[in-house]
């Protein structure tokens, strides 16, 4: 039986016992409550009386959240306007993509926006980009997070491709994405009174401390043959250039808003904004819409009412399952667990009848 | 034990089967051959000769003895590795003699120079005795390694996705992210390999330095094994291993008789004879040089043949299996052994037989694949979407390639204006494809792969340590031998099992015997008897004892007088004679006390013996050459003068013995349906008579039968057998069918001395076993070689069969009257089907012979499939084989084959599922075996507890699985809708990669090797519960449609809230891109927590726990400053709408299956549900079936639990 004795080993290590005898015994698989698979264990099983209180539980969460949510959402208030047609002289209308890229026409627009409701400040400004495929990944791709960060990898502009180098320099900030800086500006006044518009905090902390260097200057940009968008002051670090750190934070949708600028003041309502334009950008060429926006936030964040309607569907879904199910269990009950169901006693019970 | 290790390595499967399969071959090759070298009588009975015997258990053994007699069986091997075999077996073809009619051709055979390694080996390089099982040296591991690997085509698949996303214009993942996955998995293979193979090498270390001591220059030095040369002549000491196979030379035993192990070669535990030749008995190598050759075949791998010849001083002869000892085996019992070198190193059988058998495909893996086909259909389309929407956005938008901000077709770097990164239309089309491939790549699981490998790892701990299936009486545990088809025991509809040893505990007992007419049944009523004889002062006592008849022993002390006092004598000279047991003496515990071991082959031959030595004649010493006998306390020399050993078309082995008187007499010992055709009926027609008559009482109280018959030689007759004995014996080619001719010569007109009666008990728990497979829906077939009294005799006792069937009994020897009952038996059924009779079909060898392979073979198969029970008797191993392919060939049904010999080993092999016995006959089928059980009666926990735990959990993972990639991947193919289908990935491409990695396997792990849907308790009580199995209930196209739906609407929530909830904000990709990984990994679990039927903390901790660690990984690939994502994910932590979609989408996602998951389990319960519930409210008191006392010594603590 020595033969035996390989296959042995598992379950002779912990044994320290001498005897022959328990070393045979050794064999048998220790008792334990793992390796016989029967560790303590919870079997929750669906009854009635769980599923009916599950449905009503997520019920009773949800309606009012999404009633919440609905409620913020109501009390944003936004303003929304659409300039990039109306912004273009009437005679240039046929003829948009020569308008927006002649340096001799004036991009200059006047606008007066009425502000329908009070709003608190601080009112966000954003721009509004509509069709602009951000998310594209020849965009996404051409960019160079390494040179973004540190000076030392200035050069390292192999992923930045078509704008990459000037000659043999490199281009500061490099890629299609910088390139393409948004350069549409705008100047709010209230009665005349021009408003302050804060670039305070309009980028995130964590990119301007660490993602864009405050030893890396703008070099080379923008002075190619071909023009993406606004120039850069090329004496501020990248770290400082909050317009540049908003754009370069890729949309993840291709229509998307990105944050001017915020308005420090309350708003009132029916009082007129008088917005000067500088209407510099160019999505005519592929038929994008620009946006200005101009709204308050809530908890929830913008005005979107889509997830206080997904609450209240999903809530009142649930209660409806609720109500269902108490109907399923009073007309067609049944005992659980009754082994009468069993198939092969309701078979043996058909053919005893 | 060293040694084993070629062989009983711990590989997945079988390291040997080819021998195995040798082994079951041998019968059917050597059946052809008898009908080409019978005597007409001998063809006339050919029909009944095709079965095997009526004590299959003698059989087999044997059928083995090629190696204890004098004799050579030669046979070719060479179809050996196909399988294509016949499994009718008169399919006469003589091509089984083909090698043995022409000597060995010089370019077939080697010459070895006794004793002249450097002659032997100067003009052939014969490989030296070193031995390498490792696979790997350090060089060529990782070439090997991987090239192993990606025999695998899901492996090729993925290393395809990583070099395409390696070119430029298609790499949509970083080149580290791109090839993690794939690297993770190779790299966790690779480990194991290394490991494995490392402890190979050691072993092949401590192997190849073993010293052995070989002659070098007239004296014996110690050598290391590896230094060994073929032709050297080696010494090896009693309880060694041989280092390489030797030609015997001599041994330190006068007729050249050695002892050997062959334990580590077929399992065997029993001691097998070994003969020197005479003509190099006496001579000492290291006195006198021995010159002389051995000419002998190639190597190969079969273990039980040998051919050769070898001329000493001029004097040739023939060598055969018996000569030789191969590497491996262990000299018993002898105190030295001298041989030469034949075979060494790689060239040895043994390692020949260590290479691996390919191994099964669980039905499950086989129907994923189908799946699998069309998840890859599913992403094709998928990509071809995406490159055709992307095809049509290129074409509408060609004029503005050029000014659009976002794709800037041209480049003006190098200062003149040229396109950038675009190849036109159409490879622009094609690259998108590729591209979408790369990104949609999960799709085709990776991770499934590996995790089903740890699933089932896993499955086998717990399988293994079940201490329901160890076995208390031979301390062996359940063996998980292939690690491919646990959930395949969760599936089976037809078990096939054997009868002696697996139903039967083969322990074998003699229990009344019939002498010359009499009958003398009634020891059992009477204490166990002790005998003893006194010689040279010490006591000798058969080791076991026996129950006697007191009236026999009586009559059989009174001497031999009467002539009823000489039958019962000859009658127990022929047990203690015809046979091939070697007495072993071992010490007692009492100094004048020696035990006598009856060490053979057989446990009836045993079983014989021992019962002889009870009555007074204890086989005392046994040489090649003489027998001493202690007949009632007096010794005497028997001289062999010729052994026929058994076959299994005589189905009988006889031996010539000269007796102290000088008469020379054959006994002939053998099964009843030949031996009576032999005994010559003019006399004693009325002992013929009543020996029949008892027979049949025997067989009908399911005992083994054996008939004993004897006939003295004259002279005239005896030297005509002596002489043809001697030229067949001796004949060079062609030797087995010569003494086959022999033999039939002398095993003639016997006289009839009466048979024996052998009881094999049935095993603890088999009727109750039996009933459980049979309420589960299990056909349970019994295949057996015993005789068909015995078999339904045992059926009856073991509940297979019971009053109430009718039975239908197939056993004719023309293939009309086969015809004839077949359709009688069809019409039968077809008349009575309203009837719930059930209906047992009872068949034998002889008519499967010709209904297999024959058209009459649909027919079985109508009527089979139509009965509840099936007894094949007599049958032959590879018919065996036969009727499993039967079944398994004509229904998708699987099948489990169960048994414990050689002879089933070619049915274990054959069905999906192969079960050994590690019982009493050797290890062969547990080596050709899937799984090893220690008793028929674990297969009940092993099928309704661990083999439907198996198949469920199984089928759970593969769909989740699924299910949680394709999740994904639609997630990623929504999104690559609005990227101007640009496969830009929110989702970072590390996500996307550690997704089905860590974010969630760990769980679907855990759930595949922990989860339960009902405890072992309920399983075993209700064995009707893995009906669910056979149904294929856990895992089938529609539960996969199901889950595609259900994945497709989840993947839509998972997709569209956040995005609804973010439209028109200032959200950035990656901070979106968390979200959604974050959701989508919160949704899948949840799904998974949904699921799981058993809440343990080891589910709590995995499924909570990778929730968890997604978060952490996010935090991670967030904080890395030149990822594009930096710090988003604490950004969007900061929205309210990150928490709300956080509780929407997975509510809302899982509804739908919550609801219909309910709505099932309340409406249409199935069994499962039931049980569950009636578990959970302790409503279990209908009992569907008798509960098992599986394990008597099981725990308390268990029993209080569940």
């Amino acid at each position: 039986m020595n033969q035996k004795g390989g296959t042995s080993s598992a379950g002779n290590g912990g044994s320290k016992s001498s005897s022959s005898a328990a070393n045979r015994n050794s064999k048998k698989p220790k008792y334990s409550r793992f390796t016989q698979q029967e560790l303590p264990a919870c079997k929750p099983i669906l009854t009635p009386g769980w599923v009916i209180s599950a449905f009503i539980a997520v019920g009773v969460v949800f309606i009012p959240v999404g009633l919440a949510s609905l409620s913020a959402s109501e009390r944003v208030v936004e303003i929304a306007y659409r300039y990039d047609r109306t912004c273009v002289p009437p005679d240039y209308r046929k003829n948009l993509v020569a308008y927006i890229q002649s340096t001799e026409t004036n991009k200059t627009c006047l606008l007066n926006l009425t502000v329908p409701k009070q709003m608190k400040h601080p009112v966000y400004i954003y721009y509004h980009l509509d069709n602009f495929y951000q998310n594209h990944r020849r965009y996404v791709k051409s960019r160079s997070d390494k040179q973004l960060r540190s000076r030392e990898y200035e050069r390292d502009t192999s992923s930045c491709a078509p704008e990459a180098t000037l000659g043999n320099a490199p281009i500061v900030p490099c890629g299609l994405v910088a390139w393409s800086l948004f350069n549409d500006t705008y100047q709010f006044s209230v009665n005349d009174k021009s408003l302050k518009v804060s670039k305070k905090d309009i980028a995130w902390k964590s990119d301007q401390k660490r993602k864009f260097g405050s030893d890396v200057y703008p070099k080379n940009f923008q002075i190619g043959g071909l023009i993406g968008g606004a120039k850069l002051n090329s004496s501020i670090p990248l770290s400082e250039q909050v317009d540049l750190i908003v754009w370069m934070r890729t949309a993840a949708l291709p229509t998307f808003r990105k944050l001017f600028g915020k308005i420090e003041v309350d708003l009132e309502a029916n009082q007129t904004i008088s917005v000067v334009i500088q209407n510099n950008y160019n999505t005519y060429s592929f038929g994008g819409k620009k946006k200005l926006v101009l709204s308050t936030t809530s908890w929830t964040g913008g005005k979107n009412d889509f997830l206080g309607i997904a609450y209240l569907t999903v809530g009142g879904l649930c209660l409806f399952l609720a109500i269902s199910f108490i109907l399923v269990y009073v007309f067609k009950p049944r005992p659980l667990g009754d082994p009468s169901y069993l198939s092969w006693n309701r078979n043996s019970a058909v053919q005893m009848n | 034990m060293a040694s084993s290790r070629p062989l009983l390595m711990a590989s997945p499967r079988i390291p040997s089967s080819h021998d195995f399969q040798s082994i079951s071959t041998l019968n059917d090759l050597l059946k052809p051959a008898s009908t080409d070298f019978n005597n007409p009588f001998e063809s006339s009975v050919n029909s009944e000769s095709i079965v095997h015997s009526s004590s299959r258990r003698t059989g087999t053994s044997y059928q083995r003895r090629a190696s204890a007699s004098n004799s050579v069986r030669e046979m070719n091997f060479g179809d050996l590795g196909s399988r294509s075999v016949s499994y009718g077996s008169n399919r006469v073809e003589s091509e089984g003699f083909g090698t043995s009619q022409k000597e060995i051709n010089d370019e077939d055979a080697r010459l070895i120079y006794i004793n002249d390694p450097a002659k032997t080996n100067a003009k052939y390089e014969f490989s030296n005795n070193s031995i390498r099982t490792s696979k790997y040296s350090v060089i060529s591991f990782l070439p090997r390694n991987l090239f192993e690997q990606f025999h695998r085509v899901a492996y090729i698949y993925f290393l395809l996705i990583a070099i395409l996303n390696q070119l430029p214009q298609l790499a949509v993942f970083g080149r580290g992210a791109s090839i993690l996955p794939l690297a993770f998995v190779l790299f966790v293979s690779a480990i194991k390999d290394a490991y494995e193979d490392l402890r190979r090498h050691r072993s092949d270390r401590v192997e190849n330095n073993r010293l052995a001591s070989v002659l070098v220059n007239g004296r014996f030095q110690m050598k290391k094994w590896k230094h060994i040369q073929v032709g050297e002549i080696i010494k090896v000491p009693s309880d060694q291993s041989l280092p390489c196979d030797i030609v015997l030379l001599s041994t330190s035993d006068q007729t050249g008789v050695a002892y050997v192990q062959t334990i580590n070669i077929d399992g065997e535990s029993n001691l097998k004879t070994r003969y020197a030749k005479q003509e190099t008995l006496l001579k000492n190598p290291e006195k006198e040089k021995i010159s002389g050759f051995i000419k002998c075949e190639k190597p190969n791998r079969n273990i039980y043949g040998f051919l050769a010849n070898m001329e000493i001083d001029g004097k040739k002869m023939p060598l055969g299996p018996t000569n030789v000892i191969l590497r491996g085996c262990e000299l018993k019992n002898t105190e030295w052994a001298i041989g030469v070198v034949v075979y060494a190193g790689r060239e040895t059988k043994a390692m020949l037989n260590s290479s691996g058998a390919p191994s099964k495909r669980s039905r499950l893996e086989t129907q994923m694949n189908r799946e699998i086909i069309l998840l890859s259909l599913f992403l094709v389309v998928l990509c071809t979407i995406v490159s055709t929407l992307f095809g049509i956005w290129l074409a509408r938008h060609k004029d503005e390639l050029n000014t659009l901000p976002y794709y800037r077709k041209k480049t003006f770097a190098g200062g003149k204006e040229e396109d950038y990164n675009y190849y036109g239309l159409a490879p622009e089309i094609f690259f998108t494809f590729l591209m979408s491939v790369i990104v949609f790549q999960i799709m085709i699981p990776i991770s499934l792969y590996i995790s089903m490998e740890l699933v089932r790892v896993g499955q086998s701990y717990f399988m293994v340590r079940d201490d329901d299936m160890y076995d208390e009486a031979s301390h062996s545990r359940f063996q998980c031998r292939a690690l491919n088809i646990n959930e395949d025991l969760g599936q089976i509809k037809y078990v096939f099992s054997d009868k002696t040893g697996t139903l039967t505990e083969n322990k074998m007992e003699f229990k009344c015997a019939s002498i010359y007419g009499a009958d003398y049944s009634s020891g059992a009523a009477c204490e166990k008897v002790g005998y003893t004889v006194q010689v040279d002062g010490q006591v000798l006592r058969p080791k076991m004892k026996v129950k006697v008849d007191p009236g026999l022993e009586r009559l059989a002390k009174s001497g031999k007088g009467t002539h009823e006092g000489k039958c019962i004598h000859d009658f127990f000279v022929a047990l203690a004679a015809c046979n091939t047991i070697v007495p072993i003496l071992t010490d007692s515990n009492d100094p004048t006390v020696r035990l006598i071991d009856y060490q053979g082959e057989s446990p009836d031959e045993q079983a014989l013996v021992y019962a002889a030595a009870a009555y007074g004649f204890m086989l005392l010493e046994r040489t090649s050459g003489h027998i001493d006998i202690d007949v009632l306390g007096e010794r005497l020399r028997f001289d062999v003068l010729g052994l026929h050993e058994f076959d299994s078309d005589r189905k009988r082995m006889s031996v010539v013995l000269r007796c102290p008187d000088n008469i020379v007499k054959v006994f002939v010992k053998g099964a009843d349906t030949t031996m009576f055709s032999l005994i010559n009926k003019s006399l004693n027609l009325d002992v013929i008579h009543a020996t029949e008559a008892h027979i049949q009482k025997y067989s009908s109280h399911g005992l083994r039968t054996l008939v004993i018959g004897m006939r003295e030689l004259n002279g005239p007759e005896f030297e005509q057998w002596q002489s043809s004995y001697e030229a067949s014996s001796t004949a060079l080619m062609g030797r087995a069918a010569k003494l086959h001719q022999v033999a039939s010569s002398v095993e003639k007109n016997l006289t009839i001395l009466g048979a024996s009666g052998i009881e094999d008990k049935l095993q603890q728990g088999v009727p109750e076993a039996i009933e459980s497979l049979r309420i589960a829906g299990i056909k349970v077939w019994v295949l057996t070689g015993d005789k068909q009294e015995t078999a339904i005799s045992i059926g009856y006792s073991s509940k297979l069969l019971t009053g109430e069937m009718t039975q239908i009994i197939i056993n004719s020897s023309r293939k009309e009257s086969c015809r004839r009952r077949l359709q009688e038996a069809l019409d039968m059924l077809r008349n009575c089907t309203r009837s719930s009779r059930p209906v047992a079909l009872i068949t034998d060898g002889t008519s499967l012979v010709y209904i297999l392979d024959s058209e009459l073979e649909e027919e079985l198969f109508l009527l089979a499939s139509e009965c509840a029970v099936v007894m094949c008797c007599r049958v032959a191993p590879l018919q065996k084989a036969g009727i499993v392919a039967l079944i398994k060939n004509r229904t998708d049904d699987m099948t489990l084959a169960i048994g414990d010999g050689a002879n089933d080993v070619s049915m274990i092999q054959v069905a999906d599922v192969g079960v050994g016995i590690s019982g009493q006959e050797g290890r062969q089928a547990v080596m050709a075996s899937d799984f090893a059980v220690g008793q028929f009666r674990f297969l009940v926990p092993l099928l309704f507890v661990h083999g439907h735990w198996n198949y469920q959990r199984m089928g759970y993972l593969i769909l989740y699985n699924f299910y949680r990639n394709s999740v994904f991947v639609l997630l990623m193919f929504w999104y690559t809708l609005f990227t101007d289908y640009t496969l830009t990935t929110a989702i970072t491409e590390w996500s996307s990669m550690l997704y089905s990695v860590i974010y969630t396997s760990f769980p679907t792990i855990a759930v595949g090797i922990l989860d339960k849907d009902l405890s072992r308790r309920t399983l075993l009580r209700y064995p009707q519960l893995y009906r669910p199995g056979q149904r294929e209930d856990c895992y089938n196209p529609k539960l996969f449609w199901i889950t595609m739906v259900d994945t497709l609407w989840q993947s839509l929530v998972v997709y569209f809230i956040p995005l609804a909830a973010y439209w028109k904000t200032t959200i950035d990709g990656s901070s979106l891109g968390d979200l959604w990984t974050l959701v989508v990994v919160c949704l899948v679990n949840l799904h998974l927590a949904m699921d799981v039927v058993r809440w343990n903390w080891i589910m709590h901790v995995v499924i909570w726990g990778s929730i968890f660690a997604t978060i952490i990984c996010l935090i991670i690939i967030d904080a890395i400053p030149f990822l594009p994502g930096y710090w988003a994910v604490f950004h969007i932590a900061g929205t309210a709408s990150f928490w709300l979609c956080l509780l929407a989408v997975p509510i809302a996602g899982i509804i739908p299956r919550f609801v219909v998951k309910i709505l099932s389990q309340f409406l249409c319960p199935d069994d499962i549900q039931i049980a569950r519930e009636a578990e959970k409210f302790g409503h279990l008191i209908g009992r569907g079936g008798s509960e098992i006392e599986m394990n008597r010594s099981s725990n308390p603590l268990r029993r209080q639990m569940s």
